[in-house]
Order: structure tokens, then sequence, then C-alpha cells
């Protein structure tokens, strides 16, 4: 008997135990065998719980379960540094059939793994509102702007933070249909989710591959007029989320 | 071969299984030196991300408490090589960390890419004895370091084995120079479920080679013959036998770093300490 006959065996609940195995007194190993199918059954859908809180109370603890359960045989954890399994449910859960009607699970999935890296993510100092206006308005425009491990964004055509809002907080209200922006940072050890202003996503997105401030502001701009660099900037700056600033000519 | 230097050695005091929501209370008590537990043994992977509130926590801990860190993961049973990036995260965390110990499991738990999350069962025989030797020479060689390794709670026994489990941990010691962690709550779950003396598991172990001890709870259900088939569960109280178990454990061993494993529907920390206390008095009636 190999470990891969046992492994397929653990996952797949359709067949027998492994041949060669006894319960230590002489007859097959029956219940024995189940017990550590269930386990790496039951630990793995515990994770999944712990991890995608929000998408279990959206569909309910037993949906979950036959959810989680589906996931795990068909995608095990591939490290054994647990606090990341389930990179690929978002996906495995907008592929289920069954739940095609509920479009907006796969990116409130998303958004729970976004929290996740950001909780472990390495620290960061931070810089202050000082550093940014000790910049001559002039050369404003070339800096680019570092944000700090820690954040995350989710431009969502979906209304994701307040899906999840909905689920985990007590009287949050019912969502209603819109797309949602939400930039996730941590200014000490608490992943702190918000909704950012019109056209920020984009402004976000642009600094985080590496455009200058004027770049950034124009593509943001481009997409939606109302877009205001000052209120984008001060989110980004209460948020503890910009950890270094640099002049383009600098670098 | 490592030699285990006395500095570095876990005290033979109480010790508990540690959990971020005891964090408070345990620095509370630490203040007030009425701290019941003499160090802490953390789960290293749960502290292989980059940064945020777990290493913070565990830097701020490792000022006041000798520190065990207990790897879940490695695999050092499994057919295939270990897994060369998971090696060196542990690595980099024992660097950072220099913990007080390091252990690892006799089970294995990934097969090819797969985690399955769980510490699954071995055969004893010459060629997995030659693997998991194998195995643990690359770790310590890695960590540079003498590692403990754990005995198993089993549910089952394999047609291919040849040898008890305390006669392969004594040559598995006596070959890469590892120490042993005695899980006694391995033992009497091990013995019921396959039928064996868990007082004569214990008088075969390789007592000289025991670093430090667990203790934990268990879950008890019943087998297709209608015989108890317990679960290694670290979810309740440590049962009267296994803490008659340890008396009998520590008689032959003496004193030695003691463990309160509680992992699951994990209890709030007052629950915690009185076991940790059950742990101490255990020793002092030595």
């Amino acid at each position: 008997m190999s470990q891969l006959h046992f492994k397929q065996a653990l996952l797949d609940p359709s067949l027998p135990a492994p041949a060669g195995l006894q319960d230590g007194q002489g007859s097959p190993a029956g219940r024995h065998f189940d017990v550590y199918r269930n386990n790496v059954t039951v630990s793995l859908i515990e994770a999944l719980q712990t991890g995608f809180p929000a998408v279990c109370k959206l569909l309910g603890e037993e949906n979950f379960t036959n959810l989680a359960r589906d996931y795990l045989r068909a995608e095990p954890p591939t490290s054994p540094v647990m606090m990341f399994y389930g990179k690929g449910f978002a996906e495995f859960v907008q592929g289920f059939e069954p739940l095609a009607k509920f479009g907006y699970l796969p990116d409130v999935a998303r958004f729970e793994i976004l929290l996740r890296e950001s909780y472990h993510a390495a620290d960061a100092d931070v810089i202050t509102p000082v550093a940014l206006g000790a910049i001559a308005p002039e050369r404003l425009g070339g800096a680019k702007l570092v944000l700090a491990p820690s954040t995350r964004l989710l431009q969502s055509p979906w209304p994701v933070l307040s899906f999840w809002q909905y689920a985990l907080k007590d009287g949050a209200p019912r969502p209603s249909a819109r797309p949602e922006s939400v930039l996730i940072t941590r200014p000490e050890f608490d992943p702190t989710p918000q909704l950012l202003p019109v056209g920020a996503g984009g402004f976000v997105r642009a600094l985080q591959l590496g455009k200058n401030l004027e770049k950034a502001a124009a593509q943001a701009i481009e997409k939606n007029k109302n877009f205001e660099l000052s209120t984008a900037l001060s989110t980004l700056l209460s948020a503890q989320a910009i950890t270094q600033v640099s002049l383009e000519e600098d670098t | 071969m490592f030699d285990k230097s006395p500095l570095k050695a876990l005290p033979a005091a109480s010790g508990v299984g540690y959990k971020p929501q005891h964090f408070s209370e345990i620095m509370s008590d630490v203040a007030q030196a009425i701290c019941p537990v003499g160090w802490l043994e953390i789960h290293a992977e749960n502290y292989m991300g980059q940064g945020g509130r777990p290493l913070a926590q565990l830097r701020h801990l490792s000022e006041h408490f000798p520190i065990s860190v207990h790897g879940v993961g490695l695999s050092i049973g499994g057919e295939g090589p270990l897994d060369a990036d998971h090696l060196a995260r542990l690595k980099q965390l024992c660097d950072w960390l220099e913990p007080a110990s390091f252990s690892e499991h006799l089970a294995w738990s990934s097969h090819e890419s797969a985690f399955l999350n769980d510490l699954l069962p071995l055969p004893y025989n010459t060629a997995t004895l030659a693997r998991v030797g194998e195995h643990i020479d690359t770790l310590q060689n890695t960590l540079g370091r003498q590692i403990l390794l754990e005995n198993p709670s089993s549910y089952l026994a394999f047609d291919t084995s040849d040898m008890s489990e305390t006669d392969f941990l004594a040559e598995l010691a006596q070959r890469t120079g590892c120490g042993l962690l005695l899980d006694v709550n391995n033992v009497f779950v091990s013995a019921t479920n396959l039928g064996y003396s868990p007082q004569g598991y214990i008088d075969d172990f390789p007592l000289d080679k025991v670093g430090e001890i667990h203790l934990g709870g268990h879950d008890e259900d019943i087998n297709d013959a209608g015989r108890p088939l317990l679960i290694d569960s670290h979810g309740c109280e440590v049962v009267d036998p296994v803490w008659a178990l340890l008396d009998h454990t520590l008689a032959r061993s003496g004193p030695r770093p003691l463990l309160i494993e509680w992992d699951n529907d994990v209890p709030d920390w007052p629950v915690l300490a009185a076991e940790a206390k059950r742990g101490a008095a255990a020793l002092v009636a030595l």
C-alpha cells in the first residue's frame, strides 16, 4: 500500500480503505480508517469556515459545508501553511453551477482572501501627511507612492463590501445593487476595509502598478470626471497606506 | 548528530499550547507574577506570514517565556523528499525566534502537491526507518539543531510493520541523534485503539531521550466490533487515566517539560491554566 492509495481513499469516500491496514487486533481497518478520513475532511472544512466566514454566513452553514467538502476534494491544500488555504475557492464558487444566481459570492470570497493576506502581510512604517506636504506643488505630479504591503484593493461590479458587512455585522442593511471598490489597509494589526470614493479604485490600481500621481490621477479622471485627487490622497494617508514617496527623477 | 545545549533546553515545568485569544490574560498573569505556565509552545505553520499580529505577539511572548516550536506540516514520514520551501520556512522561523526547542511528528501529511492537514500513520519496518532517518538528518542539518520527534496517535496498524513503535523510535533516535517528544495521551489513545498496554509502552520507551511530554484531551467513539475507538481531539480536559499514565511515566523518567495541548473548542484561560497547574502538581509530587 502506498501513500498515494492512502491519499486517494482519504479524499474519495466511495473508495474502500486501502488493503494491508488493520485495526491492530487482526480485523480489517474499517472505522479505524474512517477516523483519518474524517480528520482530513472536517479539519479542512473548518479551515474554510474560518477563512470565509461571510461566504459561510451568506450560504448558511449546511450549504457551505457541502460546498467546502466538494472544494477540498477537488483542491486540497498545496502547502502546510494553512493560513492561505482557499486561494482558488472564489474561482471554484464561480464555476459551481448551483450557485450561479448568487453572482456576488465569488467576489465576497476574493475579498475574504484579501483580508487574510493583509492580516499576515509584512509590517511597514508609513509616512505622515507632512512628508507629502513637503513636496513642492509643481513636483507633486511626478511623485510615486509606495503602498504598504498590507494594502489590498478589490474593484467589484457587486456591492462586495456591503455583502460582507451584511453577513457579519449586526444591523448592517441589505446591500443594494451597485459596483463597489474597496480598499483594505492595516493601520495596526486589524485589516480595515473602506469603500473608496468614485474613481479612486482605478487611481489606487494605477499607483500599485507604479504610475506617478499625475498619470494615476489622469487615468482616474478619464474613467470618472468626478474623481478628486485630494480626497483620494487623504483617504490613503489617514488609512496609513503609504510607506514611501519618491520623486521620479530620483529613481 | 546534534547535542542539546543545556542553555537552550525547555524548563522541566508546565507549559501550554499558546492560543492568541489568551494573549492579554497571559501577559496580565506575567505582570502580576502569577502565571501558572513556565513556557509556551506554538505551531510553526501559524507563524509563517510576513508580519502582523501573530509575529508581533510571538516576539513579545518570547521576551517572557521559553518558546517551543512545534511543526505540524513537514511530513517527515512522506515517501517523497522533504518540501524544500517548507524546510526553508522552518529555518527562517527558528533563526529569527531562536526557540528553546523544535519538534515534529512521526507521521506523513503531504503526498506530491497535496497537503492533507492530518498526521497520517506509517508502517514500522526497515524501509520506513531508513527514509525517516534521512529526513530527520536533513531537518537537523537544515536547522542546525537537534529536533524532538513525537509519537503519533494511531487508529490502525499495517500488515507491513515488523517493529514496535517504541523500538522504531529508539532506533531513529540512536541513528540520528534526535530527541523524542512523548505524548502520553497519544500513547493512551493508540494503546486503546490497537489493543496493547499503555504502561507497557511507557516501560519500553527510551525515556532517556525524552525532551518534552505532551498531554491532551481525547474523544471516545466505538469501532465496528463495539470496542472503544479514541480520537485525539485536543478539545477537552485530560482524562484521569492519562494523568495516571503521566505519573507512571514521570516516576521512571524524572521531571520533564510538560505541555497541555488544547486546540479545538479552546476554553477560557482559567480552564487551561487549571490544567497547567495540575501538570505542575504532578512534577512537584516527584
